[in-house]
């Protein structure tokens, strides 16, 4: 007597596998269905901004006529940004991590700050540039210079910056501080010569990833008000300014009005795009080179 | 014996002094260790201050808007003429373009985003995993005016080619590219909960004859179905507040309408409308502003902790 009908089970188990290898297809073009709208876009901004792009392009001060335009002043302010946020961001962020994780009591407080983090992550960055456009352009009356971009900037990405050096303290093994305990180190000299040199791979490779993020965000500085055309380049941290991001969205919107404006946006969107990337090899290649397994 | 060291070593200081000395907390190092965690206790208030900063701001300014503006009118207006010779503030319009420009973007993001997770989590070997999700990593890190960029003067162009009744700006094409850009997030987040399913779990059902397929939708899937919505949360929230892309591609139209091919504007496309130019400080459409950024931080705000309540409420613990 047979218990299994082999042929039933054959012909159950073929439309079976059938779907499973049609489906896995399936999952597999959506997973390059990213990439490919990646690669066009790429592809896209090359095709359309590589061209307008030369010396002169780089060097100029902006102007209203696209043969004549430079964004050398984009470019400045960017740098300028990054002045004022790389000191306050490592400041805040490496101080705040220290203390959720060496000094603060586990605890309802702790737990308080560490939660706030979390939220702070998700506010859209718009509700940032509000905080900034009323506290430090119009309350504490800077303008809208570089100081001000800078800070609104420096709060919207201390969350990364927070958790990234969060986890690279965490990492850092016991025994280490242990020992240094044991040498008769006070606590800040353990930190400050034991945990934070083990951590720093980590702490870089976080506060570059922020640095990028505040470097590709348009939409705070949109709300603390950048000039559309300005010409004179910044100077210093109290000076006017505009930013690479800006200067593709003012070139967008505009492009509707002259056309080649859009061919500027699409070469200011590669120079944007190669300072990222530029940012991101080196946080890769620090994380490699120097991240210490324990 | 600590006697005759003293005489011994009258020059040098005794252990015991230096540990007397230590207990004094006059020397330098003992104020450092006294100093520093008051410092550090400061620095961590920041983000403190942060939150406080951003809530008293849109709070008081909204307040300032509704004594001008009736709450009732704010919530349940339709219409919105903020420059009109009788400015209306109704916020619906806005609320209404933010939520259609969401779904969209969720109608791509959320079936891909998944369906990506399952390929990396359950299909991909090794090498193939490590190869693509750093790839997918990218499209995470594209700052979002390059996506509104290429929503503009690309993905509008080819939708109208193909339908050429859509206008110029629409909420569809800023809605599809957004929805392109929160792929990364969902793959991901869906992916760690995915992975973090123990493989007894699987090993059980492909042992009873599952196929990998089974597996996956019988198996994983629901176990790790708290963790994919949560993801799936954090998408939405993502998408409120998106701002260049919408505010690039699709225009400033105050319409109150449910047509995709046509302009729509967002809560922060309004903002940025308004923040960018002609509102003089202290007049209603200037604190319209704050009343839509409360709107906006207070959605994003509830997005956010019903995507963490969601991850901690219904977790499967293993």
């Amino acid at each position: 007597m047979k218990y299994v009908d082999t042929n039933q089970v054959q012909k159950n188990m073929n439309s079976r596998l059938i779907k499973n290898n049609i489906l896995k297809s399936v999952f597999f073009l959506a997973t390059i269905f990213g990439l490919i709208v990646l690669a066009v876009l790429i592809f896209r901004v090359i095709m359309q901004g590589a061209s307008w792009i030369n010396m002169d392009f780089l060097t100029n001060k902006l102007s209203t006529s696209p043969d004549r335009a430079g964004i050398m002043g984009a470019i400045l302010g960017t740098f300028w940004l990054m002045l004022v946020v790389i000191p306050v961001t490592l400041i805040l962020g490496v101080g705040t991590a220290i203390y959720l994780e060496l000094y603060a009591k586990k605890g309802r407080f702790q737990g308080f700050i560490q939660t706030n983090i979390a939220n702070l992550a998700g506010v859209p960055s718009i509700v940032y540039g509000i905080l900034g456009m009323t506290i430090f352009v119009r309350a504490l009356d800077f303008g809208n210079v570089v100081l001000a971009g800078g800070l609104t900037m420096s709060l919207l990405v201390l969350p990364i910056i927070i958790v990234a050096s969060q986890e690279s303290i965490r990492s850092v093994p016991q025994h280490l501080s242990e020992a240094s305990y044991g040498m008769g180190a006070t606590k800040w000299q353990t930190v400050k010569n034991i945990i934070l040199p083990a951590a720093l791979p980590g702490i870089l490779t976080g506060s570059i990833l922020s640095l990028s993020r505040a470097i590709g965000e348009t939409a705070p500085l949109v709300v603390i008000g950048i000039p559309a055309l300005l010409i004179p380049f910044p100077g210093g941290i109290m000076d006017k300014f505009t930013v690479l991001p800006m200067q593709i969205y003012y070139w967008t919107i505009d492009s509707s009005l002259v056309e080649e404006y859009a061919n500027l946006a699409a070469a200011t969107i590669i120079i944007l795009l190669v300072l990222l990337f530029l940012l991101n090899a080196t946080a890769i290649f620090i994380r490699n080179k120097f991240q210490k397994r324990f | 014996m600590a006697l005759d060291n003293k005489i011994d070593n009258q020059d040098k200081p005794s252990i015991q002094d230096m540990i007397a000395k230590k207990k004094n907390g006059k020397n330098l190092t003992s104020i450092t260790e006294k100093v520093i965690p008051v410092l550090l206790f400061l620095i961590a208030a920041v983000s403190i201050f942060t939150t406080i900063g951003i809530v008293y701001t849109l709070l008081i300014e909204t307040i300032e808007f509704f004594k001008r503006v009736p709450v009732m009118d704010f919530f349940t207006g339709t219409a919105l003429k903020p420059l009109s010779q009788n400015p209306e503030f109704g916020v619906l319009p806005l609320i209404n373009g933010t939520i259609i420009s969401s779904i969209i973007a969720m109608l791509v993001a959320g079936p891909i985003g998944i369906m990506t997770a399952v390929f990396l989590s359950e299909y991909a070997s090794e090498r193939v995993r490590r190869t693509l999700k750093p790839m997918l990593e990218i499209l995470a890190g594209i700052p979002t005016i390059v996506y509104g960029f290429f929503a503009f003067t690309f993905v509008t162009p080819l939708i109208r080619e193909v339908f050429p009744s859509v206008e110029a700006t629409n909420i569809l094409s800023p809605g599809l590219v957004m929805g392109v850009m929160i792929i990364p997030m969902i793959a991901s987040l869906s992916e760690d909960a995915m992975t973090s399913v123990p493989n007894a779990m699987r090993e059980g059902a492909l042992a009873l004859g599952a196929t990998k397929l089974e597996v996956t939708f019988r198996v994983v899937i629901p176990a790790a179905l708290s963790g994919i919505i949560a993801s799936f949360v954090l998408g939405i929230s993502r998408a409120i507040g998106e701002t260049m892309i919408v505010t690039i591609a699709s225009g400033s139209s105050k319409n109150f309408t449910f047509d995709i091919t046509q302009s729509m504007q967002t809560m922060t496309a309004y903002i940025v409308e308004v923040s960018g130019g002609e509102a003089p400080a202290g007049s209603t459409i200037y604190f319209s502003l704050y009343a839509v950024a409360m709107t906006l931080f207070v959605f994003t705000l509830l997005m956010n902790l019903l995507a963490r309540y969601v991850s901690r409420k219904f977790r499967e613990e293993y």
